[in-house]
């Protein structure tokens, strides 16, 4: 069967366990990965008068840096990994997002990292991993 | 940077030499008061055989002919409005650009201010009640203003090729006039930078400064004003000269809880006195159509409410229209929706909520026979506990509940204070350099005069110099209205077929 498998990917170490993770079962399943990077994003965020102005073009810049600092190296690596691999940047709460985007392709399962830490700021607002459990519409694997 | 820092020294030393010289400050304010006091009497001159200014006038009639022409938008738009602030109507894909919150947020900080504190303060005082009822009649005409010059400014922004984007009054003047065919627009354009240039460095800085100064020395006894501006010129320098963005942001993000934080706390005061909450509306709804005792009764509160607002919420002098215009949207008229919430939350909520909270904790002194406010014909305002009016009344009644109360106030003003200079550092900023074009020298120059300024503002009492900068802001009116008037169908024509797409569903709902 072709599925899909996306996977969130942030650059971290946690990040590439769950890359890994979902590398491998896409190789056994013979599924597609979308590898998945989240700027953390609010609309509702306070900005001044300058940054409103340059927003736009700050934007593009986030945007291109996330595929030179982030995807691009990381594509390189796993590039004889033998497995399909499509990437996609956006921004946004990033446990939302994901969920977002893996009912968008119809993916069969989602794959995040955790780095294990449990800071207060997680304690307080919740982890990535943690709200996923909660709210993910699609078999979700947290990899350690 | 290290030139500017010299260079900021040099101002104040300056500053602080002529600060402790008193002969400099009266020379400094009969300068003024010789060359500019005609100008002020003529703006903020009343229409004959009234005490009304005239200036406020033409607000508010700009106001009600808005409303008119636009069929009552800021009524039948509003929960449309509120579904755009939520963003309902944002495509995800656009996420990371400039929501229609984000814009909002950020223009309200530069209008949310000492009007809404100390403004309505002065108009209660002298007004009574009555003043509020018309205070927020006014505030809800204003909100159709709002909507024409911000939906005309996201229309005719200016997109550079790097991804920035300037928008205004005098862009719209400019591209709008030439549009219908229409000549003048470049000079109203002229005109109306050099009236934003003054006015952010009056009313957007050297009064915010000043009131800043007095509610600190309210709290910890006086002392030299210099000081209080050379403190907040430095802050200003560092966050708008030297990119010091964090202070800047700590600023966006702290102004807004305040400003929530003001309203919960009015509203607490408001339950904790709630078998009195008819009898304050009957105070208001009495002394809007009476007067209750102040002086020139009915006309007196009137006049008072429709000022206080007019001068809060900005709605005609064309800053909104500038903050706005950064707004990621294909929809112009969509800006002009969120912006009408504007006037709402600064003078319908906000500055309403000071003036009850003034009429029910009973620091305007009445005649328990007659129910009438006792008038202190020597102040020219009602009698209070304490003869106070301004950010003191105000404080003084809020204080009757908590008595903590005058020391968050300060720190409110000092924030609102600094959020409003730096908003208005920018707005003037744009003005200078659409009159001396970009550039990086150009540009530092004007941040220079800006900071030098905030300790002009904060020291000494120059009156005459606060005023002159008030009638600039005001003269910012005469030209964006006029201006308004004639691009009002441009407005009309975009909200029509708005109106007409979001219906047949064209317009997509995004959540």
């Amino acid at each position: 069967m072709s599925g899909k498998i996306v996977v969130g990917y942030d650059g971290s170490a946690a990040g590439r366990r769950a890359l890994d993770f979902a590398l491998a079962r896409a190789k056994a399943q013979g599924a597609s990965v979308l590898i998945a990077h989240v700027l953390e994003w609010s609309p509702y965020s306070f900005l001044t008068p300058d940054e409103l102005e340059e927003r736009h073009v700050r934007r593009k810049e986030e945007m291109a840096r996330a595929e030179s600092a982030v995807i691009a190296p990381m594509l390189e690596k796993i590039a004889d990994s033998g497995v399909e691999i499509e990437t996609v940047i956006k921004y946004g709460k990033i446990a939302e997002k994901l969920t977002e985007i893996a009912k968008e392709v119809g993916a069969m399962q989602l794959v995040v990292g955790r780095d294990g830490e449990s800071s207060l700021a997680a304690r307080v607002f919740g982890s990535t991993a943690g709200t996923l459990v909660q709210i993910a519409t699609v078999p979700t694997t947290i990899v350690p | 940077m290290k030139t500017y820092i010299r260079a900021a020294m040099a101002a104040y030393l300056l500053m602080a030499g002529a600060t402790s010289a008193q002969g400099i400050d009266a020379t400094i304010n009969q300068a003024f008061a010789d060359y500019t006091g005609w100008y002020v009497s003529f703006i903020f001159a009343p229409i004959p055989g009234t005490t009304f200014s005239w200036i406020a006038m033409w607000l508010v009639v700009a106001a009600v002919i808005f409303t008119l022409y636009f069929g009552f938008i800021q009524f039948k738009g509003f929960v449309h409005s509120i579904k755009l602030v939520k963003g309902d109507y944002s495509d995800p894909n656009d996420a990371g650009e400039v929501s229609h919150f984000q814009a909002l947020a950020t223009a309200l900080s530069g209008t949310v201010g000492l009007g809404n504190i100390a403004g309505v303060a002065v108009a209660v005082g002298i007004g009574g009640p009555g003043a509020t009822f018309w205070m927020v009649i006014a505030g809800l005409f204003g909100m159709a203003t709002k909507f024409t010059e911000c939906t005309l400014g996201v229309k005719y922004r200016n997109e550079y090729p790097d991804g920035t984007v300037s928008g205004g009054p005098m862009y719209y003047m400019v591209k709008g006039f030439k549009e219908r065919g229409l000549p003048g627009g470049g000079i109203m354009a002229v005109i109306f930078c050099f009236f934003t240039i003054l006015g952010a460095l009056g009313g957007g800085n050297m009064f915010q400064a000043n009131q800043a100064h007095a509610q600190i020395a309210n709290v910890f006894g006086d002392f030299p004003g210099y000081i209080t501006g050379t403190v907040l010129a430095l802050i200003t320098f560092a966050v708008i000269v030297g990119g010091l963005k964090s202070i800047a942001r700590v600023t966006e993000k702290v102004v807004p809880f305040m400003g929530i934080f003001y309203v919960a706390i009015s509203l607490f005061i408001l339950m904790m006195n709630a078998d009195q909450i008819g009898w304050a509306f009957g105070q208001i709804f009495m002394g809007a159509f009476t007067g209750l005792g102040v002086l020139g009764g009915f006309t007196g509160a009137l006049i008072q409410g429709f000022r206080r607002a007019a001068f809060s919420n900005e709605a005609g002098i064309g800053s909104a229209a500038i903050a706005h215009s950064a707004v990621r949207t294909k929809e112009p008229v969509t800006e002009g929706y969120v912006a009408l919430l504007e006037p709402f939350i600064d003078t319908v909520v906000i500055c309403t909520m000071t003036a009850l909270v003034i009429v029910i904790t009973g620091v305007l002194n009445q005649d328990p026979e007659t129910g009438l406010y006792i008038w202190n014909a020597e102040l020219g305002r009602i009698q209070t506990d304490g003869a106070v009016s301004g950010v003191a009344l105000t404080s003084a009644a809020y204080a009757r509940e908590f008595a903590w109360f005058p020391v968050l106030l300060m720190v409110a003003v000092v924030l609102f204070a600094f959020s409003t200079m730096i908003s208005w550092s920018y707005y003037g900023l744009k003005a200078w350099t659409y009159l001396f074009g970009e550039g990086k020298t150009k540009e530092v120059i004007f941040k220079m005069i800006f900071c030098l300024f905030i300790i002009i503002g904060a020291s000494a009492n120059l009156g005459p110099v606060i005023d002159f900068s008030d009638a600039m802001l005001f003269s910012m009116s005469i030209v964006n209205i006029i201006a308004l008037y004639f691009l009002m169908p441009i407005v009309k024509a975009e909200l029509t077929s708005y109106v007409k797409r979001l219906k047949s569903g064209e317009i997509k709902k995004f959540v």
